[in-house]
């Protein structure tokens, strides 16, 4: 193969090394003004009234209410609880109230302060463990925006029991440019919307709603990374941007600073997971039984979905024969939780994986074993009764093993660090990753794409966006592979909903699986159709274009055919939840300061099946900045919280984030168990490396300092807590 | 399309040389002064500040230089400066490593960490425990302000609102022990949980001069007299790490926790009391 497993350059890459790509903050469209947001300073209260500051001068300012909304006040997503602006209710602090607009951002962010919004205070909830069945009412009858039991097996009789309860906290996507979108009116009385941006696709559905007709297209503008933090809430900023444009009769563009974005936009959902097992005096696993309470926010965004995959990979990659997992995701007074790289799977896997440390302590055997033991081969049944293949548990199990037999680099001192005492621990953990829409998910999105032939060029039309993953490499290699041609040969069109189909959201590590598969669909039916029309039987795409009477525009189009042989159940949730898994082992070396609980990684070395690496530098880069991100995760990342759920961590100097210095030496390994429905056989790989570092890093600080962390995230503040609680129990 | 970029809207005045500087703090004593700017773009950027008038002394070349003896540092030399003189202490020229990242050490300012006043401040502690003395002039003449009496509160100086810092003086450390300490939560780009500079000269196997000074644990930067007492009374006792936790008054706050600082103060130094009694054991044994 030509183009299918080397590591092409990305078709962005210069552009934006070198400052030329073009991101939404970079367009001017003439006569601009910009908008800015009046926010909710009370997380639960009547809105009593808004008004104009009378001593401010108001020329030039437009203000938008809920009142002005044209069409529906709500952010179409699953249910239409959420609106666009709060109108009577605040339901959470930072919640839009208001809009204003002006011909300059900082006279737009001066008029936000200068609109004056009297509340009647309402009780607050904000303790997820007291929603349910709470008098305080936030969504339906006890504040449970989705309930899920999924149960397999007969219980055991016998066994011993190990019960463990973890915790994660919240996580912040900290793309590095903020949300941004600009809109501005068409000449047909409809408007354009041109944002950072995942899924161009939701931003429209929201909008037709919002606006009460169609006549709207979205355009993706150069996205500065998203991480699921532009899956959802780029609905909610066009909409803002839109109901401007409309008011002020001019294009409006709206930037949201970082600390403003921080406050408002959604975060990873944080979670409880309890977890009751019995096992065998052997360490294998008889029962596992989870129950998982995640918390929503004010309102439902994605939450129902979070907590199905949460479920779905509760009992990490091992297999059980009794199986009980329930779970909630309920509603609290605090800013809504959405999408975040992993939805859900890393807060139960991270729960699985401390787990099975726990089960291998309490039988005094080797975490190591216990996993061996217990892993998924070929043919294991799920918690949904899907028979399992193509499995890569063991393998990248196995591989990560071999490499971390390498010597680990060297200690390079750092500045100011004194007479610290370093002490150090190697921590394994695996996890599996739904491929994918879950169930019938992909069957219901029908994943569209389409290639056009035009002027001896290949355009790949694909609603599936580019957000730094490098999709559009991708998807250029997969064309130019099927049809045998160079890459420069073929092009990515330009993301808008008037000339792209739909090809379902940019998320849930299906665009190369699942996407690139219609895509290379396309390309086989491009060479068809041209056999067809020529007559002539070649193979050779030059044959056949040489062969061509005409020059005109030729397009093939396809719709994603899921296996015919998946089957799933949405009510009684069993079946094959997911085409298939991605499966990954990660193993990290760390330095923990005994005195300061700070944590300094050695080495990450991970193993990850990643069915058929398309474009092996990519891959390697997703995997990397994943596992950074969860390591990051694991003991940096902190959104500290009022009593009222307003986020204090609101800059890149108080949520930290790991730098370059911080990042430890990668060992990144591939193993290919290819899957028949990708294309070559690519799984996906966007969410995996979220999955497993964080319990990785417990692990390695458990070995360190021998305490037991089962809270993410582990800041050296929580460390020495630990520690402290550790030392005083000896004493007893 | 087109159209430019926000920019600042205020008025800025260019100092080219000390004297012209003097003039221009005297005459806009309001006027908020820019250094390297690595403090002011933040807190400009945050909303936290919006100067009427700046008035920038980046360019003042002769505020810049670092003494040959590397004792003397003029205020606008640049962590970068200060980390590549071959003379300056060794613990100064480790702290100029930690400030923020390389741009920052490139922009950044001795002058600028010290009038900027933040009890975080990276540089502060070392000042302290190296007898600093801060030198500041205005059109009314000169004067020489000693480290130990400059932060008045939090982020307050002792200077007056026409009066700029012009330079800083260390005495030689000699012989002394002297320990640099930075706690943040990650490697570079972070702010000090926790900052430690200590000095301890011993003549004979007895401490005869103790400066133990913090960052982070309280409004100020500020010493830890008790310790310091403890050390010159007792000698090289690592318990006497244990009375910081009377000498500091850390908060919780989005950074970090009281009890967490509290206890990372106490342990950083009782490590570096224990490493020293070991060294000058050893030394007393040769």
């Amino acid at each position: 193969m030509k183009n299918i497993g080397i590591g092409v350059p990305r078709g962005d890459g210069v552009a934006k090394v070198t400052g030329k790509a073009i991101y939404v903050d970079d367009l001017h469209p003439d006569g601009c003004w910009h908008g800015a947001t009046v926010r909710a300073s009370c997380a639960h209260a009547r809105i009593v009234k808004i008004e104009r500051d009378p001593a401010f001068d108001w020329t030039d300012v437009v203000i938008v209410t809920a009142r002005d909304i044209p069409g529906e006040n709500v952010i179409a997503l699953i249910t239409d609880d959420q609106p666009c602006l709060a109108d009577g209710v605040v339901r959470h602090v930072e919640e839009a109230v208001a809009l204003v607009a002006a011909p300059e951002r900082e006279r737009a962010l001066d008029a936000a302060r200068h609109v004056r919004i009297t509340y009647e205070p309402l009780p607050v909830l904000i303790d997820p463990e007291q929603s349910i069945g709470s008098p305080i009412r936030i969504y339906g009858e006890n504040n449970v925006f989705k309930q899920i039991t999924i149960r397999r097996g007969d219980p055991p009789t016998v066994g011993r029991v190990v019960r463990g309860v973890y915790h994660v906290g919240h996580q912040e996507q900290l793309y590095l440019e903020p949300q941004g979108m600009i809109a501005s009116a068409r000449t047909d009385a409809g408007l354009t919307l041109i944002g950072s941006l995942q899924c161009p696709y939701y931003v429209l559905k929201a909008l037709k709603r919002l606006l009460g007709h169609d006549r709207v297209n979205v355009v993706q503008a150069t996205t500065g990374g998203g991480f699921g933090g532009k899956e959802d809430y780029p609905s909610m900023i066009a909409a803002h941007a839109a109901l401007l444009c409309l008011k002020a009769g001019r294009p409006v563009k709206m930037i949201y600073r970082r600390d403003e974005d921080i406050r408002a936009t959604t975060k990873r959902h944080p979670a409880r997971v309890s977890i009751e097992s019995l096992v065998a005096p052997d360490g294998r696993l008889l029962s596992w039984k989870a129950d998982i309470l995640m918390d929503g926010g004010a309102y439902n965004t994605l939450s129902p979905v979070v907590i199905s995959r949460g479920l779905l990979h509760a009992t990490g990659p091992y297999a059980c024969p009794h199986v009980e997992l329930s779970g909630a995701v309920v509603a609290t007074h605090s800013p809504p939780n959405g999408a975040f790289r992993g939805f859900g799977a890393p807060q139960t896997l991270f729960a699985a994986e401390r787990h099975m440390d726990r089960i291998a302590r309490e039988l005094g055997r080797s975490p190591l074993e216990i996993r061996r033991l217990n892993l998924y081969r070929d043919g294991d049944v799920t918690v949904t009764g899907q028979t399992l293949y193509d499995v890569g548990g063991a393998a990248v199990l196995e591989e990560a093993l071999a490499a971390a037999e390498a010597p680990l680099p060297a200690v390079a001192a750092q500045p100011g660090e004194g007479g610290a005492s370093w002490r150090s621990g190697r921590g394994l953990a695996l996890a599996f990753h739904g491929c994918g829409f879950t169930g019938n998910g992909e069957a219901w999105l029908k994943g569209k794409a389409a290639l056009e032939l035009r002027d001896s060029k290949l355009h790949i039309l694909t609603g599936a966006t580019e957000i730094g993953q490098g999709a559009e490499t991708i998807f250029t290699q997969i064309v130019a592979e099927e049809l045998g041609i160079s890459l420069d040969r073929v092009e990515v069109a330009r993301h808008d909903t008037a000339e792209v189909p739909d090809s379902g959201p940019t998320v849930a590590s299906r665009t190369t699986m699942v996407v690139g598969a219609v895509v290379q669909e396309t390309a086989r039916r491009m060479r068809a159709a041209l056999q067809a029309e020529t007559g002539s039987t070649s193979r050779d795409f030059d044959t056949l274009l040489a062969a061509r009477t005409v020059d005109s525009p030729l397009r093939t189009d396809h719709t994603y055919e899921p296996d015919p042989n998946l089957v799933w159940d949405e009510h009684r949730y069993s079946g094959d939840a997911y085409p298939t898994f991605g499966w990954s082992c990660g193993i990290v070396d760390l330095d923990v300061d005994e005195d300061t609980g700070v944590v300094r990684y050695r080495r990450f070395v991970s193993a990850t099946d990643v069915g058929r690496a398309i474009n092996p530098v990519l891959a390697i880069g997703q995997l990397e900045g994943g596992a950074l991100q969860a390591l990051g995760w694991a003991t940096l990342e902190e959104v500290v919280r009022d009593d009222v759920g307003r986020v204090r961590s609101d800059r890149v100097t108080t949520y930290i984030i790991p730098t370059s210095v911080d990042s430890p030496q990668m060992v990144t390994r591939l193993v290919e168990i290819p899957y028949a429905g990708g294309p070559f056989g690519a799984k996906g790989i966007g969410e995996i490396p979220m999955d497993g570092p964080a319990a990785a890093v417990a692990a390695a600080i458990e070995e360190a300092l021998g305490v037991v962390l089962d809270r993410l995230p582990m800041t050296p503040e929580r460390v020495v807590a630990e520690m402290n609680v550790a030392l005083s129990e000896r004493s007893f | 399309m087109s159209g430019p970029a926000p920019t600042y809207g205020g008025a800025v005045v260019t100092a080219r040389d000390l004297p012209e500087a003097l003039a221009l703090r005297a005459q806009f004593p309001e006027a908020v002064v820019l250094a390297g700017g690595t403090d002011l773009m933040v807190m400009m950027e945050a909303g936290q500040l919006r100067p009427g008038r700046v008035l920038n002394l980046w360019g003042c070349a002769g505020l810049r230089t670092i003494s040959e003896d590397g004792g003397h540092f003029g205020a606008l030399a640049t962590w970068t400066d200060v980390a590549r003189h071959p003379a300056v202490h060794p613990a100064l020229r480790e702290c100029a490593r930690t400030v923020g990242a390389l741009q920052i050490q490139n922009r950044g300012t001795v002058g600028g960490n010290i009038v900027n006043a933040s009890p975080a401040g990276d540089s502060l502690p070392l000042w302290l425990a190296l007898d600093a003395v801060f030198e500041v002039a205005s059109l009314r003449g000169a004067r020489r302000i000693a480290a130990a009496d400059f932060w008045v509160g939090y982020r307050r100086t002792a200077l007056a609102p026409d009066e700029l810092l012009t330079g800083v003086t260390v005495a030689p450390a000699g012989a002394d022990a002297v320990l640099y300490r930075k706690v943040g939560t990650r490697l570079a780009q972070a702010i000090s949980k926790v900052v430690v500079g200590a000095r301890i000269r011993q003549v004979e196997g007895t401490v005869t001069e103790a400066r133990i000074a913090l960052g982070s644990v309280g409004p100020v930067p500020l010493r830890a007299r008790r310790v310091e007492a403890l050390l010159v009374e007792r000698g090289l006792d690592p318990d006497a790490a244990d009375a910081v936790v009377d000498d500091i008054a850390p908060i919780d706050d989005v950074r970090s926790t009281a009890v967490w600082r509290r206890q990372v103060a106490q342990r950083v130094l009782r490590r570096w009391l224990v490493e020293q009694r070991a060294f000058s054991a050893r030394n007393a044994r040769q």
